[in-house]
Order: structure tokens, then sequence, then C-alpha cells
């Protein structure tokens, strides 16, 4: 019986089929999924979420050279925070196999920017996979392995959202084991110096011009010879778009292994058909390099270079078909993510929000919602752990330039053991007069509820140690750290009014769990606004909450929405918003 | 490619597109087609605007398609339907849970809520409309709307074969099932 799996449901099979028994990663979509699933084959394969990318990288690669077949993952950013390891690892080659899982994110469905991570193959110098569907994603990863260990080289997997994220039929296949040999020290393999990286160095090169010479005829690539007139060269979600946008006379070359590019199996290919496609998503990756090589081709000046592909785009791009759509009279308006009701975030973007001088650096999560209407509280996003830091950068420049501004740094407790630590001894080091907020919800909210160092357990479901945020803020040299619940409106004003007249470096805290939480507890009633006594102020509604609309002049709170905060309640000027139990 | 159907269904995060597209899916995998779904995740689902796409087949290729592709637009609110008719063929259908849900900027003001999403699809489109927010509520809980509304597009999905009331029993959890059945039923029913 097949099943309908996702890519990245798919792929956690396949890393249990290959014998792999050390995974590591931090959640980032779309990739978040593989541990979330592979965790279920706990007895055989030990998986963890790591506080960042890096460490993630790190740790996968140190159990690669213990021996064991390991394996980590990220969102594509992700790569940039772990690309440091990635690039010595590359000369340093592998023990068990090891395989790094890239998710990129073609047309940014929950990403800062559309980055291409196939350049980080070459860039590295190291092997890269590109499967085409969940059946794929699991075969494909077994193949990784044993690539990995043949050719001594960590192995790019490269996966796209629609890969990660869509679902497609898969048959299992069996685990084999992968025996860990006995560990021997190898300081001449293993150890950076610059004598090492300089012997290494030919050895990447080589085992670069292997790989290439094994893609002209290995089973990760395959050509269907379908007629003479169109060749099209493609990986990835793009095989599956081009396969049903071209006539079905069209020859392919699907390429299962496409770093280094298998030049002379495409030259053959070429010379095979009349005229030649390269279709692939985002950058001419393999389009420039198969121009390079003096092959004639078309392929980007077609197709674009941003955003994802679909077949109808394909068919209007390259055979000019567009389309058959109807108008319709009525015109949606945006519908932008919003911070869920009863978000404890709500309170202190509330909060900030009133500060006419206030200047509040965000990050990377849920919390960056903070910066949508109506609260519009957040004056920048940059990357993860940047509202630390990018608050630190602005606010020395304020000083510079005698502006008035309060400079609140926001970053939430996932993030805060990601890269903000770092951001912390930097203001404390470098004197900074910003105001570090961690909002601290218990859990990695918006890749949908990862544990994390502070949140008590692990992946596996283990009790953990807890890392005290305060407790990292003190030994920094904070000396005022205010702790507080964001959804007592008074107490968070305090808080903020506190941290602002401190003559010593202070901080500020907010705690409360994430609404969403398995572990959270149930509301115990819901807000009802009493029309009668409601003025149609609007106050209520500038808490920004989804469950609060306006009405004929006065405000409405949808019940099937509320969790019974009670933020708005405590903004209503009369009164009007009672909380009934439930 | 042409025996593929598709479906798109597009709603607000939280409101239960998946399990809409998850009753679909097991119903034409037991029925031995090849079968294809694409979500999305993440920041879009705080409370945004989302889709799912369901394709199948005897072969599918692309989980996703284009404007004007698909067969079946599902909409679990108004604006919501307008939003994505494009994606659906000249001679598609829309089923529409006909339902107003603000979005942050028209809640707040910053916006009005366009009139007429109802109407505007009626007029283009063989268009299904049902109160499934309202029958959710009459037989007391409201989250079971969605499966109200996949009892108002069964059989819309062309697939007569498919004894779609023993899937929806066989996919949700065993404590709702009654309740689901018939949601499912009344559903069904209001869209005939």
């Amino acid at each position: 019986m097949k099943e309908l799996l996702s890519g990245n449901e798919a792929l956690a099979r396949g890393l249990y089929e290959a014998g792999v028994t050390f995974a590591s990663a931090y959640p980032g979509t779309p990739s978040t999924e593989v541990l979330e699933n592979l965790v279920q084959y706990k007895d055989d394969v030990y998986s963890e979420w790591a506080p960042n990318e890096k460490v993630a990288t790190e740790v996968a690669y140190g159990a690669s050279m213990a021996g064991a077949r390991s394996f980590c993952t990220m969102k594509m950013v992700g790569l940039n925070v772990a690309a440091d390891p990635l690039f010595t690892a590359a000369y340093q080659g592998v023990n068990g196999g090891f395989v790094l899982m890239s998710a990129d994110d073609p047309s940014m469905h929950s990403s800062q920017n559309e980055q291409d991570n196939r350049h980080y193959a070459r860039h590295a110098k190291i092997a890269m996979i590109e499967p085409s569907d969940s059946q794929e994603c699991k075969d494909f990863i077994v193949k990784a392995y044993e690539l990995s260990e043949k050719f001594d080289t960590p192995v790019l997997f490269r996966m796209t959202t629609r890969l990660d994220h869509s679902k497609s039929l898969v048959e299992f296949g069996e685990r084999t084991e992968h025996k860990i040999p006995e560990y021997e020290k190898n300081p001449r393999k293993n150890i950076c110096t610059p004598a090492n990286a300089y012997l290494n160095h030919p050895i990447v090169v080589q085992r670069l011009e292997n790989l290439a010479e094994y893609g002209n005829d290995c089973d990760l690539n395959s050509v269907e010879m379908n007629g003479t007139k169109i060749g099209v060269v493609t990986a990835g979600i793009s095989y599956q778009y081009a396969k049903e946008a071209f006539p079905e006379d069209t020859s392919f070359l699907k390429l299962g292994l496409t770093y280094p590019l298998p030049m002379k199996l495409i030259k053959d290919f070429a010379s095979k058909v009349d005229e030649l496609y390269i279709i692939e998503e985002l950058d001419g990756f393999m389009e420039d390099q198969i121009k390079a090589a003096g092959i004639e081709c078309k392929g980007k000046e077609l197709t674009g270079e941003m955003y994802e592909l679909n077949a109808q785009l394909l068919e209007e791009r390259i055979f000019g078909k567009a389309p058959e759509i109807k108008e319709v009279a009525a015109k949606a308006v945006a519908r932008p993510p919003a911070l869920c009701p009863g978000c404890p975030h709500r309170g202190f973007f509330y909060t900030m929000s009133k500060g006419k001088d206030f200047v509040c650096t965000g990050d990377i999560g849920c919390y960056t919602l903070g910066s949508a209407q109506p609260l519009n509280a957040l004056d920048s996003c940059l990357c993860m752990g940047g509202g630390f830091t990018v608050a630190m950068g602005m606010s020395k420049v304020f000083e510079q330039t005698g502006a008035d501004k309060k400079v609140f740094g926001v970053v939430g407790d996932s993030t805060f053991f990601h890269s903000g630590m770092t951001g912390l001894a930097e203001i404390i080091y470098n004197k900074g007069k910003v105001i570090p907020v961690v909002l601290d919800n218990g859990i990695t909210g918006m890749t949908g509820q990862q544990e994390n160092p502070g949140s008590g357990y692990t992946l596996e479901e283990d009790v953990a140690n807890v890392i005290s945020i305060e407790g990292v803020m003190k030994a920094c040299g904070f000396v005022n750290i205010f702790t507080v619940d964001p959804q007592d409106l008074t107490a968070m004003q305090e808080a903020v009014d506190g941290a602002l007249a401190s003559e010593e470096p202070a901080a500020i805290v907010t705690r409360r769990e994430c609404r969403l939480l398995k572990r959270a507890e149930k509301p115990d009633g819901i807000c009802k606004v009493d029309s009668d006594k409601c003025i149609g102020c609007k106050m209520c509604v500038k808490v920004g909450c989804p469950a609060i609309s306006f009405k004929d002049g006065k405000s409405i709170i949808d019940h099937t929405q509320c969790v019974g905060c009670t933020v708005c309640m405590q903004v209503c000027p009369v009164e009007a918003i009672e909380k009934e139990a439930k | 490619m042409s025996d593929v159907k598709s479906v798109i269904i597009a709603g607000v995060g939280g409101q239960g597109a998946i399990l809409v597209s998850k009753i679909m899916t097991n119903g034409l995998i037991q029925a031995g087609y090849d079968v294809k779904q694409s979500e999305v995740h993440g920041m879009s689902q705080r409370g945004g605007s989302v889709t799912t796409q369901v394709r199948w087949g005897e072969k599918v290729y692309g989980p996703v398609f284009g404007k004007g592709c698909a067969d079946l637009l599902i909409a679990m609110e108004n604006m919501e339907a307008v939003r994505y008719a494009d994606f659906l063929k000249p001679d598609g259908v829309a089923v529409i849970n006909d339902y107003e849900r603000d979005s942050m900027t028209t809640a707040s003001g910053l916006e009005e809520y366009p009139e007429g999403c109802l109407k505007a699809m009626q007029d283009q489109f063989k268009t299904i409309a049902v109160d499934a927010e309202g029958i959710a509520e009459e037989l007391g809980n409201a989250k079971c709307m969605n499966v109200v509304l996949f009892g108002a597009l069964a059989d819309s999905l062309g697939m007569p074969d498919i004894d779609w009331e023993q899937v929806v029993a066989d996919t949700v959890p065993q404590k709702v099932r009654d309740l689901n059945i018939e949601a499912f039923r009344r559903g069904r029913a209001e869209a005939k």
C-alpha cells in the first residue's frame, strides 16, 4: 500500500531506511516537519533540535566524524548561518555519510528572501542532489548517503517548498543498518590547519571531477527520449511542471545529481534534439553552466528568475498560451496574517505602539506580526538575532546625532538561544543604550510549536534543563531585569517605564505561554461587548485582535475566536467589555 | 493531462481546509487514483489567506496548478472565493461557505470588506452556496463547518463511485465521528 506523504515526511522515512542514526536541526519553514517525523524512529535514530543551524551542522558533522550516518536540516537562510562549518567540512570530507538538507522557499511563502541555495553546492565544492517528488525524497536520500561515503563528500540535499509540503504517493522500503566503525583519530584529515587545508584543496577539486564523471552514468540522472524536436534539461519540482507543460514528444534529461553537472551527458542529450530548454526555478544555475560549456539553450529569458513556476506559467511563457480567465465584479482586499487571538505578544506591542519616540527593532518569528496594522509597532526585521543588534547600531547613531529616541530590541525565546545571546554581550560590552526585550512564550511558535532550550522538553519529549533567560542577562551584566506578564497592560507599561528610568543596564522579559501550546491552560472564559455600553471609540480595535470587528458603530467580538485574554477589556474606557465564564 | 482533475480550497488560516483535503485525498487514493496535494505552512497560517490544492487522475505531475486550471473552487469564506476566482476554468464550479470573515484591515476600518462577493461569483460561475457556518452552529459545534462544506461539495467532485460518507467516517477522529457524519449529510442535502 502506498501512502500519501509530504516530501518532508517521505524524507524522514528515507533517513530511517538509510540507516541514519543521528539528526539535528533548527526549525524553519519549510524544513521543520522532517525531524518532527523522524522522531517516530527514536529507538533507531537520535533526533534533536539544536539552538541554531550552525550548531545543528556542527554536531551532525561531529557525528559523521565519529562514523555515524548523520543528517542536519534547515530552511535556506539557515544555511547562511551554517555556511562556516559546511565550507570546511567540504575540505575534510566525511567518515559516516553526511547530508545537509536545505529547504528553499521560492515565492517566499514564509521567508525573508528568495535565495537559491544551489549556489552553496558550487561555492562549497560539494555534491548536490535534488528530488522531484515524495518518492524520490525517500529514495534519493538513501543514494545521497552512498554517494557521500563513496566520494568522501558532504552532500547538499536541496528541496523547495512544493517538495517539502506537497504530498504524493510513496512506497516504503526496509531499513538497512549502517555499522559504525571503531573510531580512529585522523588529524591529517580532520584538523583544518592551513597546511592540511592546502593539501585538501586538490583532493576537493579531484573529487568534483570524479563526481561529474559519475553523473554521466548514474541512476540519479535519467534520459527519456520521446522525440528529437524539443529537449528539456530539468531537475527538482520543475521536472513535474515541465512534463505537464511541454508537448508529449518532448525528450527529457532529468537530473537528480545537479552538482557537479554531468556535462558529457548534457552535451550528448543536446546533440540529439533540435531545440534545448533548461527549466529551473529561481536562478539560471544549470543554464549558466550549460551555456558556459558552449551548449546552445533557452531558459531564463523565457521562464524568469523570480518566484515559483507551475505548468500554466510555463505554457504561457514558453508557448504563449495565456489561461482563459473569467473576471468577477468584486475585488478582494488584503488579508494579511495577524497575531492570534490571545497571543501574549499583543500586550507588549500594544504598549510599544503608544510610545511616539520608541524605536522597536524586531526579529524572525510570530512577533514579526507586531509590525502589522493596526499595531504597527516595529521599525525593522532583518534576520535571526538582528532584533538586539540592529537596535544597537541604530541607538549608537541616535547618540551621535542627539536624536531623542528610545530603542527597544526585540527577540523571542527561541531566537534568544539561536543568536540573541551574542547581541546581549555586544550591548553590555560596547555600552549600548538599548533595552533588550525577550518575548518568552515558552515555545518556538511560528514554525508550529517546537521545543527549545527554554521550553523544558527535548524533541524526543524528554524533560530538559531550562536555561534561564534572566540568568543569562544577569551573567552578561544587566542589573534591572523586569519580568512581566504582557497580558497585564498596567504591569507591561510599568516594566517599560521602569526599564527606561533605569540608570543601570536594564532588560525586559515578557513571559506568557503561546495560546497554541498543547500544554497551555484552556481558556476560562471569553469576552463579550455590551453594545448598549459601547461608545464606538474603537480603542479595542486598536489592539489588532482578529476576533474583534467593528460594525454599525459598535465593536463585536467573535465568540468562536476569542480566548478571553482580556487585553481589549483592559483598553475599553467605558467598561463595555466583560468576561463571561465559558 | 486531460484526465487530471484540479481542486483549490481557499480560506483563512485555522478554518480547517486541511481536513477537507484529507477527506478528499483519502477517498481518491482508496479509489486507486494518483493523487497530489499541496499546502503552505508558516507565516500565512496566522489568520492570513491560505490555499490548498488537490489533483488526481491516472498520472499527476505538478502538485500545484496555475490560473484558469481548477475544475472546482472551494471557498470557506466569500471574499476568499473572489480572491481565487481566477484559478477556476471558465466552466468550473464554485462551492462557497456563505460567510463573511473580516480581515485585520477590514475589522480595524482601514479597508471596507467588499460587497457582493457571492453575487459576483454567481454571475460568472456555476455556484453552490451554503451556510455551512450556520449549519455547524445548529449542530452544536462551529468547528464542523469544514465537514458541512465538504458535504456540499462532495457531489461536485464527480466521483459517484466513492462512498464519501464512509470516507468522512474513516477520516475524522472517533469521538466526533457522529457529529461529522451528520455535518456531512446536512451539507450534502443543502447543496441539492
